[in-house]
């Protein structure tokens, strides 16, 4: 940061932390409504002939959990599943993926959301997130959490979010097959477009390496953010954008060296040292409980500009650029407003 | 209005069924079915009215029985995904060959004015670096290494030679997915028939179907009228390998990659099925390809989609295992 820039250190209400406050969740309050109903009511007397005698809560949970864990492997094992055209297995990530994701995200890194009512509740998006991590991209997964956590409505299961990622990922055994399972896909214009007109969250991370593999010192300072090929997808589809500034993910590997000799005899595009990795093995995969927050911006809307602004290169820039400036200034008001890295 | 129709691989599968479905087609004249292959008895009872000419199309003789027979359409199904009894030199030789051969003969044809080429969506290889579904106008991301897919591209870049000297022949090259059903011997049928099936360790190929019975409709729509253009033909919809693998009540072997060559050569000199260097990154990646082409221009959407190909076929496989 070579140039002074005003930095509003402070949300949008004055004096008040918005990162401190933790957003109601979609669900809870149609629940709380529903639980009302007038009992002595002539006009509604036959609908509530219908409902059954016992709530639903009455239901033993273990119960239900038992049934529905053996109808999923029942499902599983028969194959008896969808999946789309890119791989998305929803019953998988509903099931397995997210529920594994969960203690991660509660109790882990204890994920504060803000700014939930930028995420639309229909129709496309592309949201553009800083990315770190240095060994695990976990911000990927913990904002796909969020998304989904703060979409559903009741019983409806939240929005998934449609992750973009490197070719590198695919061609890992293991991780790449259950990454596109869960509902990644390659970070390509093709595929972007796709799911955007599809009407899907994407998220994407511009940054990539760079922003995964960068060193301690360089946390929350954004990398170059690609060639702007997911405003290019954007603009095509006029999916709004919706900037999404991550805190507490730069901390849970930091990064003090990067053995370039070993990246290139392993052919990866960089080979962290850590405090914990590789000293540790794989304990040293474990990440840091640092404190997070997660914060969705307000939606730059792309769809003014027409979809043949696209190949626009000053468009083009002008967008990506804003939204860069977006995150980082988003990133610093929120460092500045946390306490420590850890609570 | 096409009436007299020469169809190559005659002996194959796809070529078999559209040559009967056009020998019962009153308003067309005569089908004429090559191939270097001798037909069964039985089949050649299937094909009705159609005139089995044997011969290698290899051979300038197929230039002659264009002209005599004044053929106007060319419907070119012989390029083949299983290799003969020889082995894989001659069957690239016939599919490369025999394509050039063909395609001279029509050329310098004057009463030939459509050629439908059946091709392959191996033709976009697989891939980590694939984009999520394939339109036409993609090219593979890395060149297909090898094997039926780089045949196939070959051909298909003798066909577009063949297009820019003969402007006025409609060609239609339709790039099938992998093709299933209850009847067709295909790499795919061969190998969800194995008992214990291996596939690739920490990887879970999607899978993209075509019936078969779709396939030989789209090869008879683009026979009797012209539909220029190359279109993707695929059943809707994905399945994993691992999904379909289960539906057939099978086993997976999963294979560590390193390994999967060394399987395939013990499957290869089995006999079972080819398993070359595409088929082993196709097992790892999968391809999946779009076909909204096929929906708008071509005017044709496959009835059955991709699990219900699977479902007929396993269908039809327990009964024939039940008759047995």
């Amino acid at each position: 940061m070579d140039e002074a820039r005003v930095i509003p250190l402070h949300g949008r209400e004055n004096g008040d932390r918005p990162a401190r406050r933790s957003a109601p969740r979609r669900g809870t309050t149609p629940k709380a409504e529903a639980s009302i109903h007038p009992l002595h009511n002539s006009d509604t007397d036959s609908e509530a002939a219908d409902l059954p005698a016992t709530p639903v809560s009455a239901v033993p949970a273990w119960d239900r959990r038992i049934a529905d864990g053996l109808a999923f492997l029942r499902r599983r094992l028969a194959g008896d599943y969808a999946i789309d055209d890119f791989g998305f297995d929803p019953d998988l990530t509903e099931n397995v993926i997210i529920p594994l994701l969960k203690p991660l995200y509660d109790q882990w890194f204890r994920v504060e959301v803000n700014g939930v009512e930028n995420l639309p509740t229909d129709g496309g998006a592309l949201l553009v997130a800083n990315h770190a991590g240095g060994l695990w991209a976990l911000d990927s997964a913990m904002t796909a959490v969020a998304v989904h956590d703060h979409t559903g409505d009741g019983d409806e299961p939240g929005r998934y979010l449609r992750m973009l990622g490197a070719d590198l990922l695919f061609t890992a055994p293991g991780i790449g097959t259950l990454a596109r399972k869960a509902g990644a896909t390659l970070a390509c214009n093709p595929d972007a477009e796709r799911l955007l007109r599809g009407g899907e969250l994407v998220g994407v991370w511009p940054e990539g390496y760079k922003g995964i593999g960068k060193p301690f010192r360089d946390r929350y300072q954004l990398q170059r953010f690609g060639r702007g090929g997911f405003v290019h997808a954007a603009l095509r589809t006029g999916a709004p954008i919706i900037p999404v500034s991550i805190v507490g993910s730069e901390e849970i590997h930091p990064v003090l060296a990067n053995v370039k000799t070993l990246a290139r005899v392993l052919n990866l595009p960089y080979f962290p040292l850590t405090p914990t990795f590789p000293w540790l093995g794989p304990l040293g995969l474990v990440p840091l409980p640092s404190k997070w927050y997660i914060e969705f911006g307000e939606p730059i809307h792309t769809s003014p500009y027409g979809a043949e602004s696209a190949d626009d290169p000053v468009v083009l820039f002008d967008i990506t650029d804003r939204v860069r400036e977006t995150i980082q200034s988003t990133l610093y008001r929120l460092l500045v407003q946390r306490r420590s890295v850890w609570r | 209005m096409s009436s007299v129709v020469l169809i190559t691989g005659v002996s194959r599968y796809l070529g078999a069924r559209l040559a009967a479905l056009l020998a019962a087609d009153s308003s067309i004249e005569r089908v004429i079915g090559v191939d270097a292959t001798a037909l069964y008895q039985a089949d050649l009872l299937h094909l009705g009215r159609t005139e089995y000419v044997r011969a290698d199309i290899r051979n300038p003789l197929i230039a002659k029985v264009l002209a005599q027979a004044r053929v106007d359409t060319v419907v070119h199904a012989a390029m083949g995904t299983i290799r003969g009894a020889g082995g894989r030199a001659p069957t690239k030789d016939l599919n490369l060959v025999g394509t050039m051969q063909l395609l001279a003969a029509c050329q310098r044809s004057e009463s030939v004015s459509r050629v439908v080429v059946k091709s392959t969506t191996a033709v976009y290889g697989s891939g980590p670096r694939d984009p999520a579904a394939f339109t036409e106008e993609m090219a593979a991301a890395g060149q297909p290494r090898g094997g039926y897919a780089r045949d196939a591209v070959e051909v298909e870049d003798y066909v577009r030679g063949f297009m820019r000297r003969r402007p006025d022949i409609a060609v239609s090259i339709l790039r099938f997915a992998s093709l299933i059903g209850p009847t067709i011997d295909s790499p795919l049928t061969r190998y969800l028939a194995m008992p214990i099936v291996p596939t690739s360790l920490g990887f879970d190929p999607r899978l993209q179907l075509l019936h078969e019975s779709d396939a030989v409709e789209v090869l008879r729509l683009a026979t009797i009228d012209n539909h220029p253009g190359v279109y993707n033909v695929a059943g809707d919809g994905v399945v994993y390998l691992s999904q379909a693998v289960r539906r057939a009540g099978r086993f997976r072997l999963p294979v560590p990659a390193a390994a999967i060559s060394l399987v395939g050569g013990i499957v290869r000199n089995s006999g079972v099925i080819e398993f070359s260097a595409e088929q082993a990154s196709f097992l790892n990646f999968g391809r999946v390809v779009d076909t909204s082409r096929l929906r708008a221009e071509f005017g044709y959407t496959p009835r059955l989609s991709t699990e219900q190909a699977l479902r007929s076929y396993l269908d039809g496989r327990s009964a024939t295992d039940e008759v047995a």
